[in-house]
């Protein structure tokens, strides 16, 4: 290298105008110094020296009096097989592969140097940074001060900090989130379902593709006004809880149960098709209501009328025809003189 | 150690510093006396979110529970706190982080100027104390910090003590504390390296995954 780039327009003293005529000689401890990771190549295309950072990525192979393609392969551009490949790099942006490590995968730059001296390879791990580090235990004595390598590791270790506690915090947030939900979706009263996630239940069905068949009963309490009225809303509240475990304790774990209203309750009862079971399960819970719950002594007495209908008895299924076919099947129940059920009359064909 | 100005309520206090209050009390002396402690500060809840904002009242309530429920005067605790951020297996990543500013004790204790910049870097929103280092010989060196948390010279110098043991260097540091303008505070720490290498240090690999 010597410095013909420009005349010189300063005037210089002699010891700096020699310096400069004979242009910037690097010592073999300033290349080590400043480029760590280089590969001194010879015209021939012998690697005539590693620097000490490369030398470490070797992992004690040998290195020098090699064929540089030998211990490389060329990935971009991939067509270097000789010497006189290099001279057309020269000055371009290299990647290349350790033959005998493949996973590490460097880039780099490689320069013609003057005076027949051959090649200059500058290296560098690249974006697979933190992988090489890891597998070869690098330290930051490794790399020039001048390389950003160690502030890229800081910054992808402290991201990595930094995202693992949002992911902590988002998963406490979900937790929380949940139970919010539940907590909107649940009577505090009875502990049952309310009317919202009635509405997302029902709605949820009527889009289920796999066409569950499944039986929807109103429930409403007989003579829970007098309960109130009379005993006090302390009483009415033991009586809608008695109710709510009724029907629970009637009902399987997949069927719902809501609270609807004051002392309107909603049960569907899933992956049925039969109103005699229905049937069924309407007198028990019926002759279950009528057993009086005691509060301060005093016996309270309810009963229980019924509206149902099934899923089979629509072609399609609207949740909203459903219930007001079960509502009005309930009229009829309270119509007939209450503690019974009634199902909603179903299609001529069904019958 | 993250504080930052609101020109409403005084400073906002990021959750980082309150979870690591939280988990070095936990850590020493157990759940019961965190919660006594989060009783005694009024704080209505005994966890602190570490991706929150909170009003630095709360964090002053807490240590000043903390003085009073451990019994601990207030520097000889936040020393240990220092220490702890280093030490704990809880908080390895700060210790790595800090690892990342040099290879020597002195390199550093150079760093330490960058560590309000880095900080940035990692998460903006957060605002770290200030530092800036002179070295008057090659083994005496005074370090100067501007914060706003009361007491938190005592809390820099467990750290850096921890640091000295953690790259093997023995020192003797001594703190001076100074009120500075606008409520902050300034501290001065000397720094006296007897020996760079007295003990073995702690090994640190950089990218090595915790």
């Amino acid at each position: 290298m010597t410095g013909k780039d420009k005349p010189l327009d300063v005037p210089l003293g002699l010891l700096d105008q020699r310096a400069y005529r004979n242009g910037p000689r690097l010592g073999l401890r300033a290349l080590d110094a400043m480029m760590p990771m280089h590969l001194w190549v010879g015209p021939t295309g012998h690697i005539l020296r590693a620097g000490p950072t490369f030398l470490k990525l070797a992992k004690g192979t040998t290195v020098r009096h090699r064929r540089l393609t030998e211990v490389l392969e060329f990935r971009r551009p991939n067509n270097v097989h000789l010497a006189k490949d290099l001279i057309a790099l020269s000055g371009s942006a290299i990647q290349v592969q350790m033959r005998d490590a493949p996973r590490l995968l460097l880039k780099g730059i490689v320069v013609a140097l003057q005076r027949k001296s051959g090649f200059l390879l500058n290296l560098s791990p690249g974006i697979r940074l933190a992988d090489v580090l890891l597998e070869h235990e690098l330290r930051a004595k490794d790399f020039a001060p001048s390389d950003l390598a160690v502030e890229m590791l800081y910054l992808s270790e402290a991201q990595t900090a930094v995202l693992d506690e949002s992911r902590k915090l988002n998963a406490r947030l979900q937790g929380a989130k949940l139970a919010a939900e539940e907590q909107a979706f649940t009577d505090t009263l009875t502990g049952l379902k309310n009317r919202r996630a009635l509405e997302h239940i029902l709605d949820r069905l009527s889009h289920d593709d796999r066409a569950r068949e499944f039986g929807l009963m109103h429930v409403d309490l007989d003579f829970f006004k007098s309960i109130n009225d009379t005993l006090g809303h302390a009483a009415g509240d033991r009586v809608l809880q008695n109710a709510a475990r009724i029907f629970a304790e009637e009902t399987r774990a997949g069927d719902v149960v809501a609270r609807t209203g004051g002392d309107e309750f909603v049960v569907i009862v899933m992956d049925c098709a039969d109103p005699k079971k229905l049937s069924r399960i309407a007198a028990r819970i019926i002759e279950r209501l009528e057993m009086p719950v005691q509060f301060d002594g005093q016996p309270c007495r309810i009963s229980g009328s019924i509206g149902i209908t099934l899923s089979h008895f629509y072609d399609r299924i609207d949740a909203d025809q459903m219930c007001s076919d079960a509502d009005a099947a309930l009229y009829v129940s309270k119509k007939q003189g209450r503690a019974r059920h009634t199902f909603h009359d179903p299609p001529k064909n069904l019958q | 150690m993250v504080l930052r100005p609101n020109a409403v309520t005084g400073y906002v206090v990021h959750g980082l510093i309150n979870t690591a209050i939280e988990s070095f009390v936990i850590g020493q002396y157990g759940s019961e006396a965190w919660k006594q402690i989060c009783q005694r500060a009024r704080l209505g809840h005994d966890s602190f979110e570490s991706m929150m904002m909170y009003e630095d009242a709360d964090t002053l309530a807490v240590l000043d529970a903390a003085f009073v429920q451990l019994g601990r005067d207030r520097d000889s605790l936040l020393e240990d706190l220092g220490t702890w951020l280093v030490t704990s297996e809880a908080t390895q990543p700060v210790r790595r982080l800090l690892r990342f500013g040099g290879e020597t004790f002195p390199e550093f204790l150079h760093s330490l100027c960058e560590l309000h910049d880095r900080a940035r870097l990692a998460m903006p929103d957060m605002s770290v104390p200030v530092f800036s280092v002179r070295e008057y010989t090659p083994n005496t060196f005074s370090i100067r910090a501007i914060w706003v948390l009361p007491g938190f010279g005592a809390l820099v110098l467990g750290l850096l003590r921890a640091m000295a043991d953690d790259f093997g260097a023995l020192v003797v540091l001594s703190l001076c504390e100074t009120p500075a303008e606008d409520g902050e505070i300034a501290v001065t720490i000397s720094v006296d390296m007897l020996d760079s290498a007295f003990a073995e240090g702690r090994d640190f690999v950089l990218g090595a995954r915790q």
